[in-house]
This record gives C-alpha cells, structure tokens and sequence, in this order.
C-alpha cells in the first residue's frame, strides 16, 4: 500500500448519485482526538508518512518513481519541518483537493482522489490528532524530480482532470454497513489504488474495479464477489481475519504491500468496521479472470530439493506451516498464481508481518540462491501447494531481483 | 570445571537450584588445597590419592576429537583405559605450573594455540613421554613397597602389578610415586605392543553430546548473569555516533546499554530482550575511511598486483620462465578464491566477570593464553588475576585463533558489575567475522613434446594472516608468509624449473584469518586446478599425468593409485557425470581424492561419490581420521560450491544461513575414505579433507562439462552456460 | 505469564508472549541443551518437539507452546525412540562438535517415531533442515537407518 503510486487515479464512481444521507462518520472512540488518531490508521497515513524504522510521522519515506525521487513529508505539528503551520482549511484542501500552504499542488503520492470523499468533520478529526502529537523537528531530504514533473504548476492540470473535489455520497438503497464499507475501502483505506488495474491513461480501469493488478511487483489480488478468481468463495470470518490479522486457514497470509496495510491500517479497525469492510466487498460487482488450466504437477527436482533444505523448517514439506499458521502454503494464494509474482518477492525481499501478536517473518533468499533455483522452487511451490502449473523461468526471477533490470522496488534495507 | 568430563558422564559440574555453580578456581591449585597432594609430575597426567586420574589437555576440543587420540597417547603409556580418566582444559600456560616449563605450548606452533593439523604430530612424542614418566614412578613406588625388581612388574588398567601377581591401584600409590624421580626419556613401547593406538576407541566426549548435557561457552550459567548482544559498525573503522538508548530501555528486560567506540552492546535477562532492545537501538555510525569499499575495487587490485613484478619469492628451482619460453606447449591461467566466513555453528560468545581484584572469563578458545591476555589488557589487571575456563567449542575453523570477540566482551563486561555473557547473533557471527583472505593467482608451465612439464610459475597475490597474528613467523626479512606459499613449494611433483612466489595485498577495511586448511586449502586448488589444465593441454588422462610426474615419491604415488582403484577411475560414465581428482601432500599426511559429480542440463551440480585415499602415517584413531575427512570434505565442498563473502559500500552483504549457503544432508555425496597403514609418524588430517574438496569439484566439473571454472565458488557459473 | 509444559514438567513463566521458545528454554529455565544457531529457522540447531512434531523453537513464540506438550533434548534419554537414536549416534560415532547435534537428534527422533524405517527421501525430508558445520552428514544418515533396524 505504501509506495504504490496512484498517478492519474481516475475518478470514483460507484457511488450513486443523488442520494442525501450524511456521510457515516468514522471512529470508535468519543473524543475528536481518539477517532482522529483511528481515522489516521484507516487512511494508513503512517505508511507513507514515516521512515524506516523511524518515528511515525515524521517523514522522509522515500518513493523511487520512474520521474525521479519524493519524500513522504513530516506531518508531526512542527512549525518548521511539519505540519505546525496548517489552518483547518489547509489542511482541508490538502486532503480533499491536493493542494498545500501558498496553494502549492501536492504530488500525486498522495492518494487525495481517495482523501477527497471524506467529510471535512473527518479531516479535521485527523488533524486535531495529528496535532496531538509531540512536534519533532525532522527535515525531509529535497524532492529530486525531472522535468517537467518538478513543476508544481503542472500538477494544476493533473487535478482538474484527476481530481473532482467530492465527498462520499451514500447510497441509500444499501444498508448502513454497506455504505461504512464503502466509506472505509473508498475514503480512507484507498483500496483500489492496488487491486483495481490501471487503463492505457494509468487511470483506474473501473470496468475491473478490484479487479487484482500488479503494483511495484506485487500482485494485488482479485478481491471481487467471484467465487473462482475472487474471494466470492471465502467465508465471512476468513475474510474478516484475513484482514484483521493477515492470515486465513486455507487462504495463506498476506505479504508484502497488503502486510504493511495490516500492519499499519487494517488490524487497528474495530470488529463492526471490518465486518463491513467485508459487506461491501461482498457487493463488488465479480471480475473473472480465465485462469490456464491446470497443468499436471511436474515433479521438479532442484525445486523439491531446495523447498526440503530451506523451507521446511517453518513451512513443513505438507505446507502445514510448522510454528506459526502464518506459514501455512495450503491454498496459499501466492502458490496459487501461475506466475508466481508474490512468491518471487517473498522469496527474494523476505517479509514480516505484525499483527498485534508475534511478528511472523521470513528471510530473504535472493542473495544466495540462483534465479534458476529460485524458478524451481517456485513453481515446485506452485505445483504442490496450488495445484497448478507453474511457470516461473530464470528469467521472469532475475526481472524482478532486487537490482535486477526490471525491479522496481528497491532492495529492502536490513534484508 | 567448566570442560572437566569423563566418559561415565559429567563429573565437576554441580547443578544447583537450576544454576550452574562453576567453581572460580584452577583445578590444580583447588586440588592440591584438599588433602594429600595428588600425583603430577608433569602438566598432562594428575592422579589423586583416591585414584582420580584426570588428563589435562594441552588441545582444545572443537569437533576433531582430540581429547580422545591425544587422551590415548597418554593411556597407552601410562596403561589405562580412557573409561577410567577424566579430561580437562589445560589453563593458560606461562610455565607457572610446574617444572615442565611451558608444557602446553604447541611444539610446531610455538605457543599454546590449537591449529594447524598440528596437535598429533605435536603430542606424539610428548603425551607418550608424559604416560611413559608417570608409569614408570607408579611401577618404581609399587616395586619399592614389595622389594621386587622393577623390571618384573607390570601396569595395566590403572593397577601396577607384581611378578607374583600382587596389585596395588595408582590410587593407592600416588604418595610413593611422588617420592620417586622424575625420570627423562623413557623408552617408549614398539608399534607392535599398542593396545590403543591404531585401534578404535570410543570418543570421550560424545556422550555428554548426545544427551545435551556438554556445556558449551554459549551455555555458561552463573549467579547473577546478565546475557548481552552487540553490534559493531557495519563498516569496519567506522565509530558510534548515538544510539536511542530510551528505546532500548523500554524494551522488557533489557538492562543496560554499554556503548564502545564503534559497537553497542544491549544487556538483558535473556537474548531475546538484549536482542530486541538492539533493534530498538537505532544506532547512528561515522562510517569512517572504508564506507565506499566495493568487492570489486578488492579484487582489481589484486589481479593487477598479479600482473606486477617482482613478487616476493618462496622457491626458485632452475630457471622456470626460461624453460616456459622454451617449451613446446605452454599453459597460463589466473584462479580466484573468495573471502569466506567461518560461521561456526556455535555463534561466537564471551562470558566475563570483572571484579576490582580480577576476572575471570568463560569462554572456547583455540588460544587460552591469548584470550587471558587480551582480558588483562582491556581490564588493566595482571595476567595472573585472570582466569580462564575454556569450553568446548561447537566448530572453530580457525574463527577462535583469534580473540577479538573476548577483547569486545572484556571491553562491555568491564562497565558493568555482573558477570555478562556476550552472545552475538549469527549475522553479526558473519558480518563482523575476520574472513579468510582473498587469493588471485597466476601459474604458467611449460610442456615439453612428450608432455611433460619442464618449468612452472606460480604468483600468489592476497593478504598475509600471519604478518598480523604472529609477525615472529614471517620469513625472509619480514616479508614472507610461509603460509601464503604452503603448498605451492612443496608438491607431491618433481617438476624440474620452478618458481614461486607471492605478493601481499592487503585489502582495506577487512581483517582476514585462519581458515580451515590454512595455506594448503589455497594452494592445492591452485597448483591441482592447473594440473588439470596442463594434463589437457597435453592430452593426457588426469591420473596418468600425475603420475607421470611424481617422480620417486612413492607414498604420494601410493594414494594416488588407491584412490584411482577404488574409485574406478577410468570408466565410462553417463553423459553429464565427470570425475576429478587432487592429490596432496599436506600436514605430514598424502591424500587422493576422486569426486564424482553430476552437473544438470540446468547447471546444478550433484555430488555423487567422493573417494579418499590417504597415508597419514599412524593413524592414532583410525575411525577419527575418517570422520575428519569426511566432514572436511563437506566443510570445504560447502564452501567451494556456495560461499563467499563479498563488500558493498563497506558492509559485508551476507548474514545468515538463508544467503550465506551450507552444504546440507541430501546434497552430500557418498564418502569412502580408504587409508594406507604403515608406521611413518602421524600427519596432521583434521584440514586435509577440506583442502581436497575444490579442487577436485572443479576438475570433476570440468570432466563432465568441459567447462574449466577457475574462479570459487562454482554458485551460478554454470548456470545457462 | 505463561505455562509451558517441558518435558513433562510444568513452568509458570514470565516472559513477553512473542518470545522465542528458544530463549524461554536456555535464557529462562536453564536447559542449554537445546543450541542457538541462526534464530532464523535455517539451522536447525534449535529443534524441539511440540506434541511429537520437529519444530525451530526459534521462530516459535513461547505462547504458540502452550497448552501444548514441549520436549528437548533432555528428555531423549526417556523416550524409547530418543534412546535408540542416541545408542546409534554414540555407536556411529556420529558427532564431532556436537554443537548441531541435539537439533539432528530431536529432528531424527520425530521421523523415526512417525516413519520407523525411513528411506533416503524421508530422511532428506526430515533431516534437510538441519545443518552441521562439522559436515557429519554421511554419519546422521547412517546413524538413523541403524536406529530403525534397532
Ligand atoms: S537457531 Fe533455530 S533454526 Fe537455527
Ligand atoms: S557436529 Fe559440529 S556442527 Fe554438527
């Protein structure tokens, strides 16, 4: 979720037009400071907002983008380097219009497009928290952007086109829980940013909206209503613990960008939150995707092999998972994409995942085994674990190794 | 005491209310407080008048069994059986003990270290001699009590026994002995007359390693002890700038924060909270001078220093360029072996207490002497105040030859008042471990029209262990290593023209090592990789060539043609299976090795079958020369197929087992090892396995691919090729 | 506070609930028998069983362990199959450090118990994730085919 980059995120519509009911406010707590500080959490604006391994808030998380370099600014309530500054309206317009103090228009990082449906009592909400907070003096390093995109003035255009400057409209026909699913997925949690692919125009493809796409490598499931290719077939309570923990028996455990959603967003939202985060995904219109047939399972030796020596310990060879149920490949999503797009950012970056219990983490393996080693395991993986055919080749690993000619994540520090 | 065990089980550990009590005071002094003295004429045997028969170990233990062959060549003289004897760690030694001045110093070594291949070929004489003495007194005190000759009495199983077969226990005798002289030189028993030499004996210290009641360094337990991590720089010569020392405190557990110049330690109740308050840390560094040290700015510098004459020279035989010039075939190539890490499967740990009136240190260590040293530096107390308990080591590989991690942990332990065991994680084990160094080598022969070689140049170029651990060792005005040519000079071949040389290149920013196998492992890759190269270049069979030009050296001749034997050597193989061999004249021992492997359409490499033949004179314990080369072969195949340690930016980018790759058991070939016995005195065989593994993988490989892989390791070289 | 059951004893122990297994056994109650080696589940050294199963109790939280019957190297001496495995260890001689090996024989008892006459492919299966720097593997393989004989 953090260093997704919803450029040109095209404009919202699945929410019905003339409906007048007031927007669900957020929050389980009473105080403007505590759903403040809840609202933060579904917004995720920790993510982007602060560094590695450093304090929350006070930027300098760095976005590698093709045009050049942005930081992730401190919003702690410094005067200098934060946010200290804002009056209500700008930091209103900031969120629901992208544009900052002295009406400089802000990058497209930030998911304003999204930002922009929550109510002006909701924004506001998250300031009085943010302002909460203890100012700490942090300087971002300077943006590094080629022309023409350090021209703040061109972001003016992006907007008119990109942004329309709207709040959530209910949809009165839904129940209540729909609509706060809405708000939530659609407002705050910017959930097709990843899962919904993007047009020629890099807008969203609405058409497939949470459709699944490849965001920085990794896949962004389909978390349609469709039973084969979506989750139409999971249960209520696994999607429910999927979200809130990262894990589900039989459905694997979250990786990558959707393990930093949990870890930073999902797993703070009330039960009545996420159960209607669920019924609104419940509703989204199915997207079917032709998944190739299964292909018999080959028995691949050097992939058998390599799966025996450095995978059992924690996955077990049935992929049971061995100490923890976040190491169980059983119906594992990832084993089960033929092309293995998350397998082979796991098993080159390593992940972690804390979910208010132990972290569950897993070591890279990119530095010491070959990309053809890698391939097998893979796709020994895939056979075993997701029936089906995998098909994985040296070269789609080395595409996307850390360094590698077509990465475009940057090698995680630390490993 | 801490290493005091005996084959019935653990003997001076006392377990109390869960914790370990380990007593603070050297077994030889303690003893002797108590009661009637016991027997010890000299360092390596004490019997007690209650009949205790401990042998003090000049080597220590790390995996070679030593405690067990070196425990025999003092059983078999003294007569008795290795189920009747405790072991023990000898102490620092600086000669304060008893009149056997120095009596653990390594005769080959020159210092009471334990390396080298050399703790059998250096107790041979000695810990018979030791046995024989004490023997001979016991015998003597028996013989004066019956008024018999002591030439009619006998020893056997801890009992003298008199011609009318009387017995009377050592025990028993231990008062009278002492009354005795000490007498010199002993004669020492014929081959023929060995009960325990030659024959199999069950290792002493296994049992407690199988039950996992052996107390290793890391296990150490004391009242009152606090378990502490640390982290260095990531770049060496980078300092410590600031550390989030709150953080670390908040963390559950965790005590203290001790900073030193470019390291941080956290202390806890427990790793996990001294682990986790690190990660809390966030530790800011002044990377110093090396921060923009690349691997390959290391590995240019050497291949130019390769190019560049003169080298220092070890060996000039003939005039070797010269009948290069003038052959009729000549050969040239340039071979790389990478930095490696040791990675010891017990991560390297310290434990200290330091007290205004001295310290004491639990600890393994290949180097007791060194390692008290080092404590009395960092601490500013005598020597004499220090002491050491030195701990069976889970794998050493040369990685505690050196003290730098006791010097770290005196350093942290002495800011505070608890005794502290310094534990480092594993990829601080790696990332801070000081690597085997970096070789570049050129050799150039010449062939004549019958293929034989006529001349043979061989320039070396990488860093000198020895100018830094022991400048005393260095040869020619200071400038030659010995060890950066062992095994280059002297080859199982009788090559008419040679020369040999060597340039050191010290890479900035790392501190290299002893590596198992030392300079053996280097040069033999080298010298039986070009072998390989030469026998091609005059289209001979690899063995046949060898053979061909080893001249008079029969026993080197001997292994050669059993390991040829036995392995089959010779016969036609499948498509994509070669074999490979090596030969070696290394610590005193000959060696033939035949790998057999299979390299796949995709470039992996299969190991099938190794073959080992070898001659180590007498093989104290037969059945442990085996082991040691099995598991030497494995340690060096490892590393010859996945490892190295490179540098980005000044940070050394392995950390763990996930990127830093150990052979495992469905990878390992099948092992014969087949020994050639005679009565020659012992070589060393605890590193000759290793040294044997690279080079005949690569010639293995190349028989099987045609493809000559002349850099290590083989990693992904093969791999769409 | 947590309660572990540790080869059949009862501990009652105050430690953070995402604490390693490992460290609760060595740090905490005091049984060193089971080794650290990697903390990353690659090594092997720190195997346990947690009801008869072969798990790193590095990477397994202390409160994933209870409710659940822990076994360590301590207590192989009383487990019929632990006793043949380490009969056919010490007969093999199969150790050299033997720092690895409480991890290959914990890994190599599980097997046994639940496959008594293991093949190759089952002893790679079981045996793969544990690493030995003394390189003693040849000997393991051996050891755990004598130990289903025995
Ligand atoms: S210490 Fe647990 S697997 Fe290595
Ligand atoms: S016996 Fe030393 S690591 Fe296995």
């Amino acid at each position: 979720m953090r260093r997704l980059l919803p450029l040109l995120v095209g404009v919202l519509c699945a929410f019905g037009s003339a409906a007048r009911a007031q927007a669900p406010t957020g929050g389980a707590g009473e105080n403007v400071v505590q759903r403040g500080e809840y609202l933060a959490r579904a917004a995720d604006c920790a993510a982007c907002h602060t560094p590695p391994n450093g304090q929350e808030f006070t930027g300098g998380y760095k976005f590698s983008l093709p045009f050049g370099t942005i930081y992730g600014p401190n919003i702690t309530p410094d005067k200098a380097t934060g946010i200290g500054d804002y009056t209500d309206d700008e930091f209103v317009a900031a969120l629901q219009r992208g544009v900052g103090r002295g009406g400089k228009h802000l990058y497209p990082a930030m998911p304003y497009t999204n930002y922009t449906l929550m109510s002006r009592e909701d924004v506001l909400a998250i300031k009085a928290y943010l302002f909460s907070l203890k100012p700490v003096h942090a300087e971002s390093p300077p943006n590094a952007l080629s022309f023409p995109y350090n021209q703040r003035w061109a972001m003016v255009f992006w907007n008119l086109l990109n942004n329309p400057d709207r709040r959530f409209q209910p949809d009165t026909s839904k129940s209540a829980a729909w609509n706060r699913g809405a708000y939530l997925a659609e407002a705050l949690g910017h959930c097709q940013a990843c899962h919904t692919p993007r047009n020629f125009m890099y807008g969203l493809d609405e058409g497939r909206a949470y459709g699944g796409a490849v965001v920085q490598d990794w896949l962004a499931y389909n978390i349609t209503s469709d039973r084969d290719s979506g989750v139409g077939a999971w249960s209520d309570d696994d999607l429910a613990a999927y979200l809130s923990t990262g894990h589900a028996t039989h459905h694997g455990s979250a990786a990558g960008p959707m393990a930093e959603a949990v870890d930073h967003s999902l797993r703070y939202l009330t039960q009545p939150d996420i159960r209607a985060l669920v019924t609104y995904l419940r509703d989204v219109k199915p997207v079917h995707d032709e998944i190739p047939a299964a292909k018999p399972v080959q028995a691949d030796a050097l992939g058998a092999r390599i799966f025996r020596e450095a995978c059992v310990s924690c996955h077990a060879l049935d992929g049971s998972g061995r100490q923890t149920p976040y190491a169980a490949l059983q119906g594992a999503h990832s084993a089960r994409d033929p092309n293995g797009t998350n397998l082979l950012q796991i098993l080159l970056r390593g992940g972690n995942i804390a979910t208010g219990g132990p972290t569950a983490f897993m070591p890279a393996f990119g530095g010491e085994y070959t990309s053809e080693e890698l391939a097998a395991v893979a796709n020994w993986t895939i056979g075993h674990f997701g029936q089906r055919g995998g098909e994985v080749t040296r070269k789609s690993v080395e595409g996307v190794r850390p360094g590698g000619p077509g990465s475009a994540a940057q090698p995680t520090p630390g490993g | 005491m801490p290493a005091t065990f005996s084959r019935r089980g653990l003997l001076a550990f006392g377990l109390l209310g869960g914790a370990l009590v380990v007593g603070v005071r050297i077994p030889l002094r303690s003893a002797r407080a108590a009661g009637p003295a016991p027997l010890m004429p000299n360092g390596f045997i004490r019997i007690d008048p209650q009949g205790a028969i401990t042998f003090i170990m000049p080597d220590t233990e790390f995996g070679q069994g030593i405690y067990t062959s070196a425990g025999m060549l003092i059983a078999e003289e003294l007569e008795v059986g290795l189920d009747q004897v405790a072991f023990e760690a000898a102490p620092p030694d600086t000669g304060q003990y008893h009149t056997a001045m120095r009596a653990y110093v390594s005769p080959l070594l020159g210092e009471q270290a334990t390396g080298g291949s050399t703790s059998i070929r250096g107790d041979w004489k000695r810990l018979r001699q030791a046995g024989a003495q004490v023997r001979t007194m016991l015998i003597a005190a028996a013989a004066r009590q019956w008024h018999v000759d002591p030439a009619t009495c006998h020893a056997d199983r801890a009992e003298v026994i008199g011609p009318d077969g009387r017995r009377a226990s050592y025990g028993s005798l231990v008062e009278a002995a002492a009354a005795q002289p000490v007498p010199d030189d002993v004669p020492l028993k014929p081959a023929s007359q060995f009960k325990l030499i030659g024959h199999r004996q069950p290792r002493v210290d296994t049992p407690a390693k199988v039950d996992g009641s052996l107390q290793f360094g890391i296990d150490v337990r004391l009242p009152d002890m606090k378990i502490g991590t640390v982290l260095a720089c990531p770049v060496i010569g980078g300092r410590l700038r600031s550390v989030d020392e709150e953080a670390a405190k908040r963390v559950p557990g965790v005590r203290d924060v001790v900073r030193l110049d470019d390291a941080v330690a956290v202390i806890g109740d427990h790793f996990w909270a001294a682990k986790q308050g690190l990660a809390a840390l966030d530790p800011q560094w002044d990377e110093g001078p090396h921060a923009g040290l690349q691997i390959a700015d290391i590995v240019h510098a050497q291949a130019e220093a390769s190019d560049r004459e003169p080298e220092v020279i070890a060996k000039e035989e003939g005039d070797a360029r010269a009948a290069i010039k003038g052959a009729a075939k000549t050969v040239s190539a340039a071979y790389q072996m990478p930095f490696l890490s040791h990675a010891p499967m017990e991560p390297v740990n310290a434990t200290l207490h330091v007290r205004s009136d001295g310290a004491d240190l639990w600890v393994g260590t290949q180097v007791p002497v060194r390692a008290r040293n080092t404590v009395a530096q960092v601490t500013g107390l005598p020597p004499e105040k220090v002491q050491v308990h030195n701990y069976l080591m889970g794998g050493a590989f040369g990685r505690r030859l050196d003290v730098d991690y006791i010097t770290q942990a005196a350093a942290i332990a002495k800011q505070v008042p608890y005794p502290v065991k310094i534990v480092w994680t594993r990829e601080e084990d790696i990332q801070r471990d000081l690597l085997r160094p970096y070789y570049y080598d050129r050799l150039s022969g010449g062939l004549d029209g019958q293929g034989r070689i006529t001349g043979w140049t061989h320039h070396g170029t990488g860093s000198s262990v020895m100018a830094r651990w022991q400048p005393k060792g260095m040869q020619k005005d200071g400038k030659l290593d010995p060890d950066t040519v062992e095994g280059a000079t002297e080859t199982p071949y009788g090559i008419p023209a040679m020369r040999v040389g060597f340039t050191r290149v010290e890479p900035p920013g790392i501190t290299t090592a002893w590596w198992r196998g030392v300079g053996a492992t280097h040069n033999v890759f080298m010298v039986e990789s070009f072998m390989d190269e030469l026998a091609a270049a005059a289209g001979k069979d690899p063995v046949a060539f060898r053979r061909d030009m080893i001249g008079d050296n029969a026993r080197a001749r001997a292994v050669l043609d059993l390991a040829a034997e036995k392995s089959g050597w010779g016969q036609k193989l499948p498509a994509g299976v070669g074999r490979g061999v090596s030969l070696q004249l290394s610590f005193g021992s000959f060696l033939a090795h035949v790998l057999e492997v299979e390299v796949t359409s995709r470039g992996e490499v299969h190991l099938r079958r190794a073959v080992v033949a070898v001659d180590c004179g007498t093989a104290v314990q037969p059945d442990g020369v085996v082991a040691q080369i099995e598991g030497g072969l494995i340690f060096g195949l490892s590393a010859a197929l996945y490892n190295e340690i490179t540098v980005q930016d000044g940070r050394i980018q392995q950390s763990n087992f996930n990127n830093y790759r150990v052979l495992r058991i469905d990878e390992a070939p099948r092992i014969e090892v087949h020994m050639i016995r005679n009565d020659e005195g012992p070589g060393g065989i605890g590193e000759t396995g290793t040294v044997a593994a690279a080079p005949a993988l690569v010639n293995a490989i190349y028989a099987a691919t045609g493809k000559r892989l002349r850099r290590l390791p083989i990693g992904n070289q093969l791999v769409g090729a | 506070m947590l309660t572990l059951s540790i080869n059949g004893t009862s501990h009652q122990v105050d430690v953070p609930d995402d604490m390693p297994l490992l460290w609760v056994l060595r740090d905490v109650i005091g049984l060193t028998g089971t080794k650290f080696g990697c903390g990353i589940a690659q090594c092997g050294a720190c195997t346990v069983h947690l009801d008869g199963q072969a798990v790193r109790s590095c990477v397994l939280p202390a409160s994933l362990a209870q409710g659940r019957d822990v076994k360590t190297i301590e207590a192989m001496a009383q487990d019929p199959v632990g006793q043949k495995v380490q009969r056919a260890w010490l007969d093999l001689e199969v150790v050299q450090c033997g720092y690895c090996q409480s991890g290959q024989i914990m890994s190599a008892t599980a097997l046994l118990t639940t496959t008594p006459k293991p093949n190759d492919a089952d002893i790679d299966a079981a045996m793969a994730g544990n690493i030995c720097r003394c390189g003693t593997y040849v000997r393991i393989r051996e050891a755990i085919k004598r130990a289903g004989e025995a």
